[in-house]
């Protein structure tokens, strides 16, 4: 999922990023495969996921179309994961995101075990893939690298933007709207844990990490430039 | 995608959701307005916004009187109070913009959401990718600057020049008119979109000098282009081939997608043609 391989950040930044996925291969495991990628995501839960996704549906932080004035005090900002593998009807990517590497890992043992037959990847920093493959005693079948960008960098936001903006590979999740929230977390007028809520309900797919916005909006609110 | 001036109260909230900044208040008309040049259909506006439903001549009267006394009010940033959205009936060539920039939409050609390639996230299946092999993914547009169709032509002329083979399960791919030369069709070179991927194989020995070009060209592309370099692990899950060129090059590896090597083929085999089938 190349949504998930271009984060920007370096290594130690992804420290609490750790994106696991399942994805089928159309004519080659596909059939039947709408129970396996719910069970994926069922079996994340005990493992506490900081979101959950399916590609054509949505991520566990949902926008809602049927808001009133009162629903501005009493918003729902905590996650709806049962949502996410109800809604899941269809062949799709689905994905867990973890904040931590021992869940990750804990998860991949269980997904091992569970021998789905989907293919299962994990998007994080090198090392951090390759201990959470090491502790699950999956041998790595491929890599994809990324090299960052290049071209017209001049179009690029600045390093905080870029780092939450970029967590939702689509572009779904605005470089101006990533901004605004940097803005409005350093004037106090929202906490980062609010500020990362509204920025993962942009996030289509669910792979969006609310965790390591809110550690980047705070970071962000401090930094001293 | 339009908004319905009949209910825009221009509360200015969809302009920073805007990926392409395509939204804006127009001064005259005092209504958020697209522009239509600009925006690729992608819905984040229409998708990401929570809609409310309120009376757009009560909210314009309020923000009226509290404009006059200067008052700011604090409005939720992630909501349209009057669901102003109106998605429009896209045709061609407009819809290829929705195709590749709303990333809940499958692509007609391949199936798959999103950019709408398998890349090496199935090649433990697929084996896309194969041992002496190395993938590339050269997707423009990507963060949040979008592509014209005529750029990524530019890429994908000088890497047929170069004799490189496109990848055929991919929506780019099948938008060109001719596979050998990288040339995609005439009509949506005017398009623009989010982000679109070009995918190519080459033998190892080759990733220097397909890096090397992608360089060059992207000097002369308006927009940004991310890279990504996909390879087959040892059998023992290391990769000691690819990493290095990378490193030789400048680059420094912080990120990869990896495929942990649990998919496996389980869809039965077509059932054997009859022998009267085969007569026929």
């Amino acid at each position: 999922m190349t949504n998930t391989l271009h984060r920007y950040g370096d290594a130690d930044s992804f420290r609490d990023d750790y994106v696991v996925f399942a994805i089928c291969c159309r004519g080659m495991n596909d059939k039947d495969s709408v129970p396996k990628l719910r069970r994926f995501l069922e079996m994340a839960l005990p493992f506490k996921p900081v979101n959950l996704g399916d590609s054509r549906h949505g991520g566990a932080f949902r926008a809602s179309t049927s808001m009133h004035p009162t629903s501005h005090w009493n918003r729902d900002m905590r996650p709806d994961f049962q949502t996410v593998i109800d809604g899941l009807n269809t062949m799709t990517t689905a994905a867990a995101v973890f904040d931590n590497r021992v869940a990750a890992e804990d998860f991949l043992k269980s997904v091992k075990a569970a021998d789905l037959g989907l293919s299962v990847n994990i998007s994080t920093s090198i090392e951090g893939a390759e201990q959470c493959c090491h502790e699950a005693d999956a041998c790595r079948h491929s890599v994809g690298y990324s090299l960052g960008f290049e071209g017209r960098t001049e179009h690029l936001p600045n390093e905080d933007v870029l780092k939450l903006s970029t967590m939702c590979g689509h572009g779904m999740v605005s470089a101006s709207f990533a901004k605004k929230m940097v803005d409005w977390v350093k004037e106090g007028r929202r906490t980062p844990d609010e500020a990362a809520t509204y920025l993962t309900r942009f996030c289509s797919c669910g792979v969006f990490n609310p965790s390591r916005a809110k550690r980047i909006l705070e970071e962000a609110r401090t930094r001293q430039k | 995608m339009r908004i319905d001036p009949n209910k825009c109260v221009a509360c200015g909230n969809c302009t920073y959701v805007c990926p392409m900044g395509a939204i804006y208040i127009d001064p005259v008309i005092e209504r958020a307005t697209v522009n239509r040049d600009e925006c690729v259909e992608c819905y984040s506006c229409y998708n990401g916004l929570s809609q409310e439903h309120l009376n757009p001549t009560m909210v314009r009267t309020v923000r009226k009187i509290f404009k006059m006394m200067r008052v700011r009010f604090d409005p939720e940033p992630d909501v349209c109070p009057t669901a102003a959205f109106a998605p429009e009936e896209l045709t061609w060539p407009r819809v290829v913009r929705r195709a590749f920039s709303d990333p809940r939409v499958p692509h007609e050609s391949t199936g798959i959401e999103g950019r709408g390639t398998e890349e090496v996230k199935t090649n433990d299946v697929s084996g896309r990718v194969k041992v002496g092999e190395v993938g590339f993914t050269i997707e423009f547009g990507r963060p949040g600057v979008g592509v014209w169709f005529r750029d990524i032509q530019e890429m994908s002329w000088e890497l047929a020049r170069a004799g490189v083979a496109f990848e055929k399960r991919n929506p780019v791919t099948t938008l060109m008119t001719d596979i050998g030369t990288g040339t995609i069709r005439e009509d949506i070179m005017n398009e623009k979109v989010l982000s679109a991927i070009l995918e190519i194989k080459v033998p190892v020995e080759r990733t220097e000098e397909i890096i090397r070009l992608v360089r060059d060209v992207e000097k002369r592309l308006d927009t940004v282009v991310a890279l990504g370099v996909a390879t087959r692990c040892d059998p023992d899950g290391e990769e000691r081939v690819v990493a290095p060129i990378l490193e030789r090059l400048g680059y420094k590896l912080e990120r990869a997608k990896t495929n942990t090597g649990l998919g496996r083929i389980t869809n039965l085999a077509n059932p054997a043609p009859s022998a009267e089938v085969v007569a026929r």
